[in-house]
């Protein structure tokens, strides 16, 4: 039985408010939540093979040119080293989200610094990591290759370049305008699980057990790095430790232990040093950007610019789509988009949590903050005065739109003092205390997605997709979803997920999973309850479902595919941010006093995990303000901190207690259960909020993220 | 040589100590106790995922040598409980939604119940106020005791919450 | 890591021979020297294991002085009445230091001998002439954002990267080291550690074949001990800049000054021209900012660090305000 959707128009019916239970929604823990707390789940490095080896990865050590040699001797002389494997089929490079094909291989042509080029296998862990450390590599060097972004001519990226009105004369003519520069930084998403992969070829047949969250992509990805037939492929991973871009595609470790085990018939497990993640796998790239705002005397937006400069690999198609939300946020008649790409030879760029939105938002909303003050305009005000009523770039309407609502709610909810604002009011010891806002705006998306669910003859239902749960909370809701359709108790609805045996699903990436995948559920889900109601003859909630299926069991595969829908609105994610700081007046130190967040993401499908997503954006948001940077060596252009010790993530300190309103809202347009993602929204815009309160608390305008106390004091009387 | 059983009790139960002396109290734990409820995030001491409780002190099971701890008492997050019967912030994280994807989780839980220990013993931190009093479990005390704990999720708000309440209920951090 | 030879010794002296001998590494905590050893930058071939050996008591000793064994912990050494009383300073600069779970392992020893964080010094395939002498400094022509603005050499940069031993610097302790031949040395923290010159590799004094046994703290002296650190983030993170200072005014006048500088150097930085200046001075903000002068004469920055010396200046300023009172 099949029950297939493609969404060609708004699905308004909000069916999940018709069926009565009320568990869609309901802040439930997460039903895989035991198992978390008390240390049982396993994640890719955790299962016991037996005969298992254990490889190392080697890294090249110049930032352009050919490997011409590799000498293995000396390790494999070392006790314990089985082999080193120096296959072609290595990946250089990990794939770029939904790539569905293999990354760059070919690993003896250096890109980047720290690029893998081989891999040591020893039977301990112990004995290749030492291994690994004797390779001798020499190279033809190509000396050279560009490192600075400024510095080279950039790419411009045409479909993104936007010029509506006459944006030069509108920007001279106003009588408030800004031209700033802002910066941000490279970010790493630092999953806390390393990349790891675990192998074991049968002869015929491959099993991974990865830390990956796309599998429905990362199988085509890796069956044809090995030159496999997919059938021939079977990825495992129910539990990954944490994603965040980093592991939408298939990386070099698991093409690497893949290689290994079919090289050697036995199992091999590959798992990355944290500094290894941090050299190889995905970078953000940092941004430069400039924004060009002009407002009337009353606050209305007359011009509207944002262009941006972001780096790549040579041959990389990804580009941090910095200016995704600055197409639609805010009304302007005259526009300036362009967003150009500086090659260089740093590490791979990708997605982190958020592309675009990530550090777009972050600089657009502090340029909002710096012309509202011009403006002599509320910022709270200012925001609400540019809201536009349709996308201002293609003139579609927005599926829904909360920010206003989110704007208001959370103003009042924050104790937001409306009127004239003036920085430096407010010393408390040695400490500045200010407040700011900004908007939240992240795109919706939505992926193609299938999933089966079962009922069983004992009346129990079981969901099986390949879709992952990377502690997004996909377990939780899909026995939520079915749970509310087939009017069982979550209890009797068993999740399996993160297996391509099962049908495929959009994996988790961009904060469409639950949107994606919750319809396909939803959509079987539905299927089945029909079938049941008209076997049955009554409402399914006054039937027993074992005795209704009479022994049988009755199965259903949901599939939804996005459909024209997409393109006649623009859907997106709206929110704001209100912090509170306080900027010591001597040292330049930026703390966090309290922060709050109003988002308007669809339907709620459960207000704890969703709440969950929502603080973890926020604490992003305080990394990408206070902390977080990527540092460049400028000669070879490695990676400089590599280590969770000197990029530093947000620790327990740095964040305070974190207010969240959920703005409830149905977007029949968002997908069928009228839901949209929100795994991203909370970091989309929250760092400037952090910006602002800084420049009301101490009177400094700062202009490149992260504020960390050198650059702080460098415009701190 | 003061020691020479040769072996970890881990969890109340001995195993022998690996033959390898490079082998990590980590490594140890994972590859042949096979506990990989205690977990490698960084290998090197800068994220507190491999938090395990020696002789009643947290500590970084990356950072140490198991033949180092011949004759020790290790807990790891498998001693502390199951999901049939959970420790009491095993239960606080569940309730609270203190963890997302659950790699840091076993970590954050070993760290916080030696936590409360060192609480109830009066040793400071960076966040007390007065070295001389009596250390209360304020959240900031809380989050800066618990900030060798990296969570990239960003559940720390939930951390808190859920740590909190079970400091301010008189049972202590530890199963029965 | 490469193989070793792991070695309980049975007694401060076995171990003290044993360290003498060819790449013999003494391990108490670990916490940094394992750290290394899994990147290779420490290679021992034996591995002395300390931590069945004593030197894990706080006693009193003559004259109110408190010495504290080499394998104390900086949990216990924390937490300990007297340290938190009468040495205020010290507790809080071991509390801003890394996490209690590295704190319940690392030693009052072992941290005095805790390496720099250098980015360059701790990746084997980049140039460091303290890793590898004459493959050059990748840090001065690369990125110095941790890196010293005080007593660098063309050689190295690099700082030390505690927080402990800038306190003891302050408080003026001692370091008790038990030579090869069995006798007692004493140093003075302040002269304990070494500037990189043209042998960056030598951090210290120690010799080989020596061991700390303790560290010694004079008797109280009271006054207003502060130790600041700024730093990236609140918590975890290693010194931007640190102050450690212990001052007293007497009738208006600084009567003690005592300061101690982390983050600036290759070691604790003290400089007794300092505490010359400030005592016997009234307390102003002008007087504190001709001390920072004196301090930042000959600062120089490489880039990224420049904030370094600016930084330094005001917190400074800051810590000599809080101590004395002075509005600034």
């Amino acid at each position: 039985m099949n029950a297939h959707l493609k969404q060609d128009e708004p699905v308004d019916d909000n069916f999940l408010d018709k069926t009565g239970q009320g568990e869609v929604g309901k802040p439930l823990s997460r039903v895989e939540g035991l198992d978390k707390v008390t240390g049982i789940v396993p994640y890719a490095a955790e299962y016991r093979l037996d005969n298992c080896a254990e490889g190392v990865l080697v890294q090249a050590t110049i930032t352009r040119g050919q490997v011409t040699r590799i000498d293995a001797e000396a390790a494999l002389a070392m006790p314990g080293v089985i082999t080193v494997i120096e296959d072609d089929r290595l990946c250089a490079r990990a794939a770029q989200g939904t790539a569905g094909e293999a990354p760059q291989q070919a690993p003896r042509t250096i890109c980047y610094w720290g690029q893998p080029i081989a891999l040591v296998v020893a039977e301990s862990f112990e004995q290749a990591r030492d291994a690994a450390k004797t390779i001798r590599v020499e190279y033809r060097e190509e000396n050279g290759a560009p490192l600075d972004p400024t510095l080279v001519d950039a790419e411009e990226q045409g479909n993104e370049t936007v010029n509506q009105g006459d944006f030069a004369k509108a920007l001279s003519e106003a009588p408030h305008s800004v031209d700033l520069r802002i910066t941000t930084e490279g970010h790493a998403s630092a999953a806390m699980e390393p990349h790891a992969a675990t192998a074991d070829w049968d002869g015929d047949k491959l099993t991974v057990r990865a830390a990956l969250q796309m599998l429905n992509f990362n199988i085509s990805e890796l069956a044809d790095a090995l030159g496999l037939d997919e059938k021939q492929v079977r990825i495992l991973a129910p539990y990954v430790g944490g994603g965040f871009g980093s592991k939408l595609g298939v990386s070099q470790e698991t093409v690497a232990a893949s290689l290994a085990a079919m090289q050697l018939g036995r199992p091999v497990r590959v798992v990355m040093t944290r500094q290894q993640v941090f050299q190889t796998v995905m970078r953000r790239s940092e941004t430069s950007q400039r924004l060009r705002l002009a407002c009337d005397d009353e606050g209305k937006l007359t011009a509207f610019g944002h262009e941006a400069l972001v780096s790549n690999l040579p041959g990389e198609g990804f580009a941090e789509p910095v200016l995704q939300s600055s197409h639609f946020l805010y009304a302007a008649p005259n526009r300036k988009l362009q967003l150009d790409v500086a090659r260089v030879h740093r590490m791979t760029a990708g997605s982190v949590r958020a592309p675009g939105e990530a550090v777009g938002m972050p600089a657009l909303e502090a340029a909002m903050d710096e012309l509202a003050e011009k403006a002599g305009v509320d910022p709270v005000e200012f925001r609400l005065m540019n809201i536009p009523e349709r996308d201002p770039e293609q003139d579609l309407p927005f599926s829904s739109h909360k920010l206003a609502e989110c704007l208001e709610q959370g103003a009042r909810a924050f104790g937001w003092a409306r009127g004239e604002r003036k920085p430096r009011q407010r010393l408390e010891g040695e400490w500045w205390i200010g407040t700011g806002v900004a908007s939240a705006a992240r795109v919706h998306n939505v992926g193609e997605a299938k999933a089966r669910v079962t009922v069983r003859p004992d009346g129990t239902v079981c969901v099986q997709t390949d879709m992952t749960d990377i502690g997004t909370g996909t377990y939780t809701i899909l026995a939520q979803i079915a749970s509310e359709m087939l009017v069982v108790p979550v209890e009797d609805v068993l999740v399996e997920l993160g297996d391509t045996e099962f049908p495929r699903g959009p994996g988790s990436g961009g904060s469409w999973g639950a949107a994606s995948i919750g319809s396909a559920v939803f959509l079987a889900c539905k299927e089945l309850r029909s079938q049941i109601e008209s076997k049955t003859g009554q409402p399914i909630k006054d039937a027993s479902l074992g005795d209704a299926l009479g022994g049988e069991e009755l199965s259903c595969e949901g599939h939804y595919e996005p459909g024209d829908v997409k393109s006649d609105y623009t859907s997106s994610g709206f929110g704001a941010f209100f912090a509170e700081v306080r900027v010591n007046r001597f040292t330049g130190e930026v703390r966090v006093n309290r922060m709050l967040g109003a988002f308007g993401f669809g339907r709620v499908l459960n207000e704890k995990t969703a709440r969950s997503q929502c603080i973890g954006g926020i604490t992003w948001s305080i990394g990408v303000a206070l902390t977080e940077a990527l540092m460049f060596d400028p000669n070879d252009g490695h990676l400089v901190n590599c280590d969770l010790a000197e990029y530093h993530v947000p620790v327990n300190r740095d964040v305070p207690e974190l207010e969240v309103i959920m703005v409830e809202e149905r977007d029949p347009v968002a997908s069928p259960i009228q839901a949209k993602g929100i795994g991203e929204l909370g970091m989309c815009g929250g760092a400037a909020a952090i910006a602002n309160a800084i420049y009301n608390a101490c009177g400094a305008r700062l202009y490149d993220y992260p504020m960390t106390p050198d650059r702080v004091i460098a415009v701190l009387d | 040589m003061l020691d020479k059983s040769g072996t970890i009790n881990v969890n109340g139960e001995p195993h022998r100590s690996p033959e390898d002396p490079r082998r990590s109290l980590l490594d140890f734990l994972r590859e042949e106790c096979g506990l990989t409820g205690t977990k490698k995030g960084c290998d090197h001491g800068q994220c507190g995922a491999c938090t395990v409780i020696v002789g009643g002190l947290r500590i970084n099971s990356c950072l140490t040598l198991a033949v180092m701890h011949e004759g020790d008492d290790v807990t790891t997050i498998e001693g502390l409980g199951t999901p049939d019967k959970p420790s009491p912030l095993q239960t606080a994280f569940h309730d609270h939604d203190g963890y997302q994807c659950g790699y840091c989780t076993p970590g954050q839980i070993c760290s916080a119940t030696a936590m409360l220990d060192e609480i109830a013993n009066n040793w400071p931190s960076d966040a007390s106020d007065d070295l001389g009093g009596a250390i209360e479990a304020t959240d900031e005390e809380i989050r800066e005791r618990m900030s060798g704990n990296l969570c990239r999720c960003g559940a720390y708000a939930n951390i808190v919450k859920a740590i909190a309440e079970v400091a301010h209920t008189s049972n202590g951090g530890s199963a029965e | 890591m490469k193989p070793f030879e792991y070695i309980r010794p049975d007694s401060l002296k076995h171990a003290a021979q044993l360290t003498s001998g060819e790449n013999g590494t003494a391990i108490a905590g670990g916490t940094n020297l394992l750290d290394l050893m899994k990147l290779q930058v420490e290679t021992p071939s034996r591995l002395i294991d300390l931590n069945r050996l004593g030197l894990k008591e706080i006693a009193e000793a003559e004259d109110g002085i408190l010495r504290i064994g080499a394998l104390v912990t900086n949990s216990e050494a924390a937490a300990h009445p007297r340290i938190r009383s009468d040495y205020p300073a010290l507790a809080r600069a071991i509390l801003a230091g890394a996490t209690q779970q590295l704190r319940n392992k690392a030693t009052t020893g072992g941290n005095l001998c805790q390496r720099t964080r250098c980015y360059y010094f701790t990746n084997t395939d980049q140039p460091c002439n303290k890793r590898d002498p004459g493959s050059g400094c990748g840090a001065i022509k690369g990125v110095a954002k941790l890196h010293a603005v005080l007593g660098t050499s063309a050689q190295c940069i690099a700082t030390y990267p505690g927080d402990m031993a800038v306190a003891l610097s302050a408080l003026d302790a001692s370091v008790e080291i038990l030579t090869e031949a069995g006798e007692q040395r004493v140093v003075p923290v302040r002269d304990f550690y070494l500037l990189p010159g043209d042998t960056p590799w030598r951090e210290n004094v120690l010799a080989a074949g020596e061991i700390i046994t303790a560290v010694t703290l004079p008797s109280p002296v009271g006054g207003t001990q502060i130790y600041r650190k700024v730093r990236e983030r609140s918590s975890y993170a290693f010194a931007l800049v640190s102050v450690a200072a212990i001052v007293s005014v007497e009738d208006g006048l600084f009567a003690r000054a005592d300061l101690a500088f982390g983050g600036l150097a290759h070691k604790p930085w003290h400089d007794p021209r300092l505490s010359d200046l400030l005592v016997g001075s009234a307390p102003s903000v002008e007087l504190f900012d001709r001390a920072a002068d004196l301090l930042l004469e000959d600062a120089q920055g490489f880039g990224e660090n420049d904030f370094k010396i600016p930084l330094a200046r005001r917190t400074l300023r800051a810590v000599l305000a809080e101590a004395t009172g002075v509005d600034a």
